[in-house]
């Protein structure tokens, strides 16, 4: 027996369905019953029935990029704070390898790094790395805030979402599995890049909503007035570039791709 | 010979006399809830009801720096009961005094049950609740809202929490007790529940009732409880409405 529909809302403590099902992620037995644990939109995949969640916070899973600000720097190791209810650490040992160097001279309280979670031990310390293709600091752009569940929407099939946003606004995004976004562009294309970000994020659960998207942004960037301001300099363009001391792999361009391939499966969990 | 004319017996109703203000005696106070209405909070949540304004915030689970509190296999559970230095007649002196830190750790305690605290160690939740205006069960109101605000701040929880009180006013079993009704009646009967389970996780009294009186204000309190249930489903549904 199931006592829901797909895609329906549920709040906690709703029962979903009897024991004839499984329990998937975001639901709970109790009694032979399934009820749901969050506030989210039901999901059935043939006998399993999860909730997904509308609102969340990013619990560090080993593997995870995620992008983290720090905040505070240690005698051997980097403080971050990573948007989530436990911070990581960054240990000196791992970006300057055997050699000593003094920490302040690499990163400063307050840059931000596009790191990867490389453990995360049973009492919740969170170890970061920056040991992979385009993880390094970032220079200038902005922060965008978006719940850690709506990131497959923002990045969309295949990156879908995310590259329509980069290719119309001529903005660099990275975003990180945290929930956190950078954006870097023109100041006004960022403003755009944000509005429409902060849309999807408060759209996230609706249907159609790639078509809203690019409705949004032609409008936004319509009322543009074209004006190339040869301001944003040469050097500037290249704002993906990567703290050279830190990262072994080189490779300046099409980092921001790294992100996305990555989500790619999860993409589809969020409801189309 | 002079005659008093009470108007005990002129009301319509089954139960012997109306009340102060017209209320049936399983009558709630007319109310309304709102899901998400803070923009910086996490979760958070207003409600009315009666003359009682409550807002309430959730921040987390967020990282627990106080090395103390910090429990290895789950998260605590922290409320701020706050009452507004306006929110009653007389002004009330601001900060926590005995009764307010008395109803943020029964509000905490009427909480936790529902919160699937073990899936975030070594944090916190930290609710704030705020009332701005009081006109008798705040603390229910307080309870009631924040459960709104937890599962709108995404927090895994077995069910919702509701609140509601019951109590004696006039010689009368009745629900939902106002101001005048709480100062001036026999007994007050405060309960938080979990709908679904009918589990009961706060339970106070206040005042003189009989055996069979706790029961009857039992069974009004729950039924209370029940209603405010479909409105907090309503009020966490309309923040994500089509």
């Amino acid at each position: 027996m199931i006592f829901v529909d797909d895609k329906e809302i549920v709040i906690p403590g709703d029962v979903l369905a009897d024991e004839e099902y499984h329990s998937g992620r975001g639901t709970f037995r109790e009694d032979n019953n399934i009820c749901s644990a969050l506030v989210g939109l039901v999901a059935i995949r043939d006998k399993k029935i999860s909730v997904i969640p509308l609102q969340s916070k990013y619990i560090p899973k080993r593997g995870d990029v995620v992008i983290g600000e720090i905040t505070d720097i240690r005698f051997s190791m980097w403080n971050l704070d990573i948007n989530s209810p436990y911070s990581g650490f960054l240990p000196a040992s791992d970006v300057f390898g055997k050699e000593k160097r003094e920490l302040n001279k690499t990163f400063d309280v307050g840059d931000v790094l596009f790191l990867r979670v490389v453990d995360v031990d049973e009492v919740k310390k969170v170890k970061l790395g920056l040991k992979g293709r385009g993880l390094g600091k970032f220079r200038g752009g902005i922060l965008i805030n978006i719940t850690p569940t709506k990131v497959p929407r923002l990045i969309g099939k295949k990156g879908s979402m995310i590259n329509m946003i980069k290719d119309e606004t001529h903005c660099d995004v990275v975003v990180g599995q945290n929930g956190v976004v950078w954006v870097k562009g023109e100041p006004s294309m960022e403003r755009v890049a944000e509005k429409v970000i902060k849309m999807i994020e408060e759209q996230a659960h609706t249907s159609g909503l790639t078509d809203r998207v690019r409705e949004m942004l032609s409008e936004l960037l319509g009322n543009e007035t074209v004006s190339e301001d040869d301001e944003t300099s040469e050097d500037e363009e290249k704002s993906f570039e990567v703290d050279e001391k830190t990262s072994e792999y080189e490779g300046t361009s099409s980092k921001e791709e790294d992100t996305p391939e990555e989500e790619e499966e999860n993409g589809e969990e969020l409801i189309q | 010979m002079i005659i008093i004319i009470t108007d005990s017996n002129l009301s319509t109703g089954t139960e012997a006399s109306a009340r102060a203000d017209g209320r049936a005696f399983n009558e709630l106070r007319p109310f309304k809830i709102e899901a998400g209405v803070l923009e910086r909070a996490d979760g958070s949540a207003y409600l009315e009801i009666g003359g009682n304004k409550v807002l309430v915030a959730v921040y987390g689970p967020r990282e627990l720096h106080v090395r103390r509190l910090m429990q290895p296999n789950k998260a605590v559970l922290r409320c701020r009961y706050n009452m507004a230095p306006f929110s009653v007649d007389d002004r009330k002196r601001p900060g926590p005094d005995r009764r307010s830190t008395e109803i943020s750790k029964i509000t905490s305690e009427a909480l936790i049950p529902s919160v699937f605290l073990e899936k975030f160690p070594r944090s916190t939740i930290d609710v704030f609740i705020e009332v701005i205006e009081a006109e008798g069960g705040t603390r229910c109101a307080g309870i009631t809202a924040a459960s709104v605000a937890l599962a709108d701040a995404g927090i895994p929880m077995r069910d919702m929490v509701v609140a509601c009180a019951a109590g004696k006013s006039n010689g009368q079993v009745v629900l939902d007790l106002s101001e005048v009704e709480d100062k001036e009646g026999e007994a007050d009967l405060p309960i938080a529940m979990m709908p679904r389970t009918g589990e009961i996780t706060l339970l106070q009294m206040d005042g003189h009732l009989t055996a069979d009186e706790f029961e009857k204000a039992m069974d009004l309190a729950m039924d209370g409880c029940k209603k405010l249930g479909e409105a907090q489903k309503k009020a966490i549904i309309n923040r994500y409405g089509e």
